[in-house]
């Protein structure tokens, strides 16, 4: 009896030297993961953040690169006010990134500009903009309806069909793969532990206590933090929080490098600071499935020529699609686990215009132990409210 | 620094590589007749302003960027040798198309 219990107990022991113990767990190696671990490994946390590796969807290889506001958050005001929060902290962020990886992410935040085509989506994109106005109460929101007269001054080349355009002050643009680059140099760089190719097999969650058993290791911390993209809605129940996202496709069109065309981005329509047009903004239900479909890449192209006729003699050198994580509702899901608090949880599809907030802002609260109440609105207890019938 | 193989076709098709006349065999890309011109480059690229010429001649490395018959940034490796084509160097980025444009 004595020498089985002795045995269980040394068994039991070395599985405890074999695992590793951090302060915080972060799943998810894509930008809002490595921005959230960024920001609680600079705060001095010892942060284990999992990647999953290549068999990822890796939404954050695909994006645009914006760091956009004028659209974000209509009807949501609590969206639009943290969104408009990331955009301020941003110019911090690039600064430091800059400053202690090296790693030049090319950050502008000159505003931007929404271009529409035709009367109808003017008038339209007025009312929008006047309602983001409305709802952003004395917070203030600045924007301006530009036609297509004063446009054209701004903008070499600009098409007949072009209306007129919506302007923000607070819209920008980052190489966001320089950016992805420097977040993971970063969280190195003050001390995290980068677990690459690492497939969550098996985890087990208690308040304040996780484990995370990684395929051959296992690691555990009080606190753990979902941001595996399209992953989290596996994950999420485990830790007893929900997270219903699902994937929407985008696809993007790039062009042969030309000078400088235009001084600020133009929402669907940006050009890197090396010369390249990026064009994209489309949106397609069609599951995991990660190809590309000719009919959307000849739509993404024919605006954009509406909108600037001579973007026709331009070569397109590259073309990808990828899969945006996308809630419900299409506002971001933030949130801590009742069952399990140290739990939190994180889901946008706006990774590189979020990542100042999820550095500067969501990292700090995880550090903390709490989402600050102006969180609130953002739980996926939202998506329980039963349907009035 | 190139030479056709001594066992290759005959070079019959005559381009213009930077205003100088080379002939090329049939079938050869924009970017064999650069080469066998003697440049030892045929781009500036287009952020350092470094000297790039043909290298992966499959289409793959974009170094062979070149002015063809006028239109910029073309990859020379990709493109069939014609008679009489007119080959460029490519310096920097090409401008982008503004106003004349309607």
């Amino acid at each position: 009896m004595g020498v089985l219990r002795d045995a269980a107990l040394s068994t039991f022991h070395a599985r405890i030297e074999t695992m590793r113990r951090f302060d915080t767990i972060v799943i998810g190696g894509g930008l809002v993961g490595t921005a959230i671990g960024y920001g609680l490994s600079r705060a001095g946390l010892k942060v284990a953040l999992i990647d999953e590796g290549d068999v990822a969807f890796r939404a954050s290889r695909g994006n645009f690169g914006l760091v956009w506001v004028q659209s974000k958050g209509l009807g949501a005001p609590h969206y639009q006010r943290w969104t408009r929060a990331s955009s301020e902290t941003w110019p911090a962020l690039a600064a430091e990134l800059e400053e202690r990886t090296g790693v030049a992410i090319g950050h502008e935040r000159n505003g931007g500009l929404q271009l529409c085509l035709g009367d109808e989506e003017f008038a339209k994109r007025r009312a929008t903009m006047e309602q983001m106005r409305r709802e952003a109460g004395n917070f203030g929101f600045e924007y301006r309806m530009i036609d297509h007269a004063e446009l054209a001054a701004m903008l070499p080349g600009l098409g007949d069909a072009v209306t007129g355009g919506s302007w923000t002050p607070y819209d920008g643009h980052v190489n966001s793969l320089a950016l992805f680059h420097a977040l993971h140099r970063g969280f190195a760089g003050t001390g995290g532990t980068y677990l690459p190719n690492a497939t969550v097999t098996e985890a087990q969650a208690a308040p304040g206590d996780f484990r995370i058993d990684l395929g051959g290791e296992a690691i555990t911390a009080p606190k753990i933090v979902l941001a595996a993209g399209l992953g989290n809605a596996k994950l999420a129940p485990i830790f007893g929080l929900s997270a219903p996202v699902r994937p929407q496709r985008g696809q993007i069109l790039v062009t042969e490098r030309t000078d400088k065309a235009w001084p600020i981005p133009l929402g669907s329509i940006r050009q890197t600071p090396e010369g390249s047009i990026l064009l994209g903004a489309s949106e397609e239900e069609v599951g995991f499935d990660t190809g590309q479909k000719p009919e959307i890449m000849q739509g993404i192209a024919r605006r954009a020529v509406m909108s600037f006729p001579w973007l026709a003699e331009l070569q397109i050198v590259r073309a990808w699609a990828a899969l945006r994580v996308m809630p419900p509702d299409g506002l971001p899901i933030y949130d801590e686990s009742e069952r399990c608090p140290g739990a939190f949880t994180a889901n946008c599809h706006s990774g590189v215009t979020l990542a100042g907030a999820h550095a500067n802002l969501f990292a700090p609260m995880v550090a903390a132990g709490a989402l600050d109440p102006m969180m609130a609105p953002f739980s996926a207890k939202r998506f329980d409210v039963p349907a009035a019938a | 620094m190139f030479r056709p193989r001594p066992d290759g076709a005959v070079a019959t098709i005559p381009v213009e590589v930077e205003g100088r006349v080379v002939r090329v065999p049939a079938g050869a890309s924009a970017a064999a007749a650069v080469l066998l011109a003697g440049l030892t480059s045929i781009r500036d690229t287009a952020i350092g302003g470094g000297e790039r010429a043909p290298y992966c001649m499959m289409g793959i490395c974009f170094e062979c960027l070149a002015e063809i018959d006028g239109v910029p940034n073309r990859q020379s490796c990709m493109i069939a040798a014609r008679p009489g084509m007119r080959i460029n160097r490519q310096s920097g980025a090409r401008p982008a198309p503004s106003g004349e444009i309607e």
